[in-house]
């Protein structure tokens, strides 16, 4: 029962996501980017539902916008980090050997860096846009990635129905595809839901520190950051994004588990 | 009479979840101080779960519905907390079936052993070292002291079946309940095991509740039993009775379900073709990695020549660690050799083309052990038995799907395409794995244990259907088993392994007639159900 409350929380909060970046296509409040140096740091009133920041641009619009950069960013980061993490835990945990060792030392060697000084440095030699954003933080999560991936591999690869397929004559591609992939997706979605938060606020992190979207560009991440000044004076600017990245966080950690549990075999018919 | 140790008194067990059958129900038995008692039923008929009442250790998703549990005169199915855990480890001990978990392999063995005196008893710790050291040799542990300082890891399951009886007999328990302990052991451990249980559970005036489903261990260690069939007591009574002249239908049927031999198989012509031909293999395992270089790999196989012919079935026996299981996987190429040769109707299979060693997939096939982790959970039967027919040129999907359907009735499924791995019990599992490996119909199979995870009576009907299918269709048959019973019901030959070499080698008959080897003997003396069968013979 408990089970199903979380899978419905979880849908409906990313549902909302969704439907808040789909409003915001055709519809803002204001126009995020104006600004207004008459009403600035406005307190939330029904002209602007979550008041003003310091150059008088409305918090609701820029938090709608927000959203749509940051999943998008996350979105794409999370996919790029899971799929190249995917394919060399795959094939270094399956083919063991040299592939391994090689695969492994690469990915140690990126692991010996904080994650989040090595995406600074990727930034600075990329240049501070959207791509390099993601690109960076995608390779500093990518030795957690090819981690997890061989560790649930190196389980996999020992079970029966693996070497049966052997017996079978398939190469292995095939094996690693048809029989090790579907059993390792568990953890993988685990991961990559929790890389979706992780990512999230290592973008406000990257912007706290001035490599981020660049501005006048919402995301959730730098409106935090520029709440950080007028935290006594104006606390509603770090409590919208605040607000927004703890429900987009939960809700799709939610839906990650509750999928998690539609993939295992045992509950279907 | 004197009162009894231990009386259970129409216990019911039932899910927590509303709506399902109750799991046990209406069991009555009494357990007098110092009796050897059993307990036999199939997977699911309850025995586990009656003794894990007993001390109120069941697990979570089932609970006791009713009915008393009066141990020494007190009912101790209400006791909680302090009450209920002076009577657990000190009056009533426990050993489980898997020896490799039961213990804590962070924690020297001498720990482990002095938890329960110091909570029990209050001893000085000179006094629990003593007292180890003394059941340790009791338990026939060489090297008692030193074995105090060492961990779970450094001994097989044999010894840490010894010790874990040790640690629970320290306590001089009342009662000592033993949820299938050998059942993870091999058959020489096995009887070693038992043998002490008995003399030491004798000598201390314990009694013994045994739980298992081999009926060889019923009739050699204990003096009444208790038959179980889905939860009901279905038959009570002294063993050699019930043994003898079972009342009920289902303890006939477990009786009819050991392996036994019917009729002679027709020999194998002298000129049949050879079909595998194994040249002195030798088998590798690395060494222990160390910090620059691995340490010296250890032998597993140590040159092994042997011939299968087409259409024999040829038992390869041995102890866990014999190097059994190994030499039949290097016999499909699945373990790379270290030396000799593996040669397939003359080809050496080292050395296929892509092409050959196609062909080579499709004519040799395997049987695992173990049904529950040998299928992909994920895929259907249908696909799981298709994916065998993947590499057979110039078939079409539909062909495939009819040959699917065709093995899957001659193993006696029929029609269970749709269903996944987790819906079906471990005989049918064993079933499709078994229908797998016939689907390419392939000219070997090496069968790895293949029954050794079943039931008794499960054990029987696969065991009667490999015989069929392989009367049918001729393959030859590499049958790898610790258990000499199924290789008397089945076996044209027999070769006995011992630490990676065959120490005896010959028909069944003669093996099993005449056994020239020490290992072969002591093998045959330890095996329960082969004892069982010669005192049920007569009848």
């Amino acid at each position: 029962m408990r089970r199903s409350a979380h899978s419905i929380l979880g849908f409906g909060l990313v549902g909302l996501l969704l439907a808040v970046i789909a409003i915001g296509f055709v519809w803002l409040p204001y126009d995020p980017l104006a600004i207004d140096l008459d009403h600035t740091l406005a307190a939330p009133s029904f002209a602007h539902w979550l008041g003003t920041d310091a150059f008088g641009r409305d918090v609701a619009s820029r938090a709608m916008l927000g959203a749509r950069i940051s999943t998008l960013i996350a979105v794409e980061t999370v996919a790029l980090a899971i799929g190249v993490g995917t394919a060399l835990g795959l094939v270094a945990g399956f083919l063991r050997g040299w592939t391994e060792r090689v695969l492994m030392t690469f990915s140690d060697a990126l692991l010996a860096f904080p994650g989040i000084l090595l995406a600074l440095a990727l930034v600075s030699v990329l240049g501070s846009s959207r791509h390099s954003i993601v690109i960076a933080l995608a390779i500093a999560y990518l030795p957690a990635t090819i981690r997890v991936v061989r560790g649930a591999v190196l389980s996999i690869r020992e079970r029966g129905y693996v070497e049966a397929s052997r017996v079978a004559g398939d190469g292995a591609l095939y094996t690693m595809w048809r029989h090790v992939l579907p059993n390792a997706l568990p953890p993988i979605l685990v991961l990559a839901t929790s890389l979706f938060g992780w990512v999230i606020l290592s973008e406000s992190a990257l912007s706290f520190l001035g490599v981020g979207v660049p501005p006048p560009a919402p995301t959730w991440g730098n409106m935090l950051s520029e709440a950080r000044p007028y935290m006594y004076v104006a606390s509603w600017l770090s409590i919208a994004p605040g607000l927004c990245i703890v429900a987009a966080l939960l809700g799709i950690n939610m839906l990650g588990d509750a999928l998690r549990d539609r993939l295992d075999p045992r509950d279907r018919p | 009479m004197t009162a009894p140790l231990l009386a259970i008194d129409n216990l019911r067990i039932e899910a927590d979840r509303p709506g399902l059958p109750p799991l046990l129900e209406g069991l009555s038995f009494a357990v007098a101080p110092g009796e050897r008692l059993a307990i036999v039923g199939e997977s699911g008929s309850g025995k586990t779960m009656a003794t894990r009442a007993i001390p109120r250790l069941l697990a979570t998703g089932v609970h006791r519905a009713a009915g008393t549990i009066v141990f020494e005169g007190r009912d101790i199915s209400q006791s909680e907390g302090a009450e209920l855990r002076a009577v657990r480890g000190a009056d009533i001990g426990l050993v489980f079936q898997e020896p490799m978990t039961s213990l804590n392999p962070a924690l020297p063995i001498g720990v482990q052993l002095a938890e329960g005196l110091k909570l029990h008893r209050g001893l000085s710790d000179a006094e629990v070292r003593a007292r180890s050291i003394d059941m340790l040799r009791r338990v026939q542990i060489a090297d008692a002291e030193g074995c105090l300082a060492r961990y779970p890891h450094e001994f097989s399951g044999g010894m840490r079946q010894r010790i874990m009886l040790a640690s629970v007999l320290l306590l001089e328990p009342k009662l000592l309940i033993a949820d299938e302990p050998t059942t993870a052991l091999d058959t020489l451990s096995q009887r070693e095991v038992l043998q002490l249980m008995v003399a030491l559970t004798n000598e201390l005036g314990t009694a013994l509740l045994l739980i298992t489903h081999d009926l060889g261990l019923v009739a050699e260690y204990t003096e009444r039993v208790l038959v179980l069939e889905k939860g009901v007591l279905v038959e009570e009574g002294r063993t050699a009775d019930v043994l003898a002249s079972p009342k009920h239908p289902y303890t006939a049927k477990l009786i009819g379900s050991l392996p036994r031999r019917e009729g002679t198989r027709a020999a194998i012509p002298a000129d049949a073709p050879v079909l595998l031909s194994i040249e002195d293999a030798k088998v590798d395992y690395p060494g222990r990695p160390g910090l620059f270089r691995a340490g010296p790999p250890k032998r597993v196989v140590d040159g092994v020549t042997l011939e299968v012919k087409a259409g024999e079935i040829v038992a390869l026996v041995g102890a866990s660690g014999s190097g059994k299981t190994t030499l039949g996987r290097a016999a499909l190429g699945l373990k790379p050799l270290a030396g000799g040769s593996i040669r397939f109707e003359g080809e050496d299979i080292v050395k296929l083309d892509r092409a050959g060693m196609r062909a080579f997939r499709r004519d040799a096939q395997f049987v695992f052990q173990d049904p529950f982790s040998s299928l992909p959970p994920h895929l259907r039967i249908g696909e799981i038995v298709g994916a065998a027919l993947r590499h057979q040129s110039g078939m079409s999907a539909t062909e495939r799907r009819q040959r699917v359907s065709e093995t899957l009735d001659e193993v006696g499924l029929a029609g269970f395409e749709d269903r996944r791995p987790h819906q079906m019990s471990g005989g049918q599992r064993q079933r499709v794995a078994i229908a797998r490996a016939i689907a390419s119909r392939p000219r070997l199979i090496v069968a790895d244990e293949p029954v050794s995870a079943l039931d008794v009576t499960i054990q029987r009907q696969v065991l009667t259907l490999l015989q069929k299918l392989q009367r049918e269709r001729g393959f030859a048959c590499l049958f790898i088993t610790h258990d000499l019973a199924v290789v008397e019901q089945i076996a044209d030959r027999v070769v006995v392994l011992e630490r990676g070499r065959i120490v005896e080698e010959g028909s069944t008959d003669t093996v099993f007639a005449e056994p020239q080897h020490a290992y072969t003997r002591r093998l045959l003396a330890a095996s329960p159900a082969l004892a069982l069968t010669e005192v049920l013979a007569p009848q």
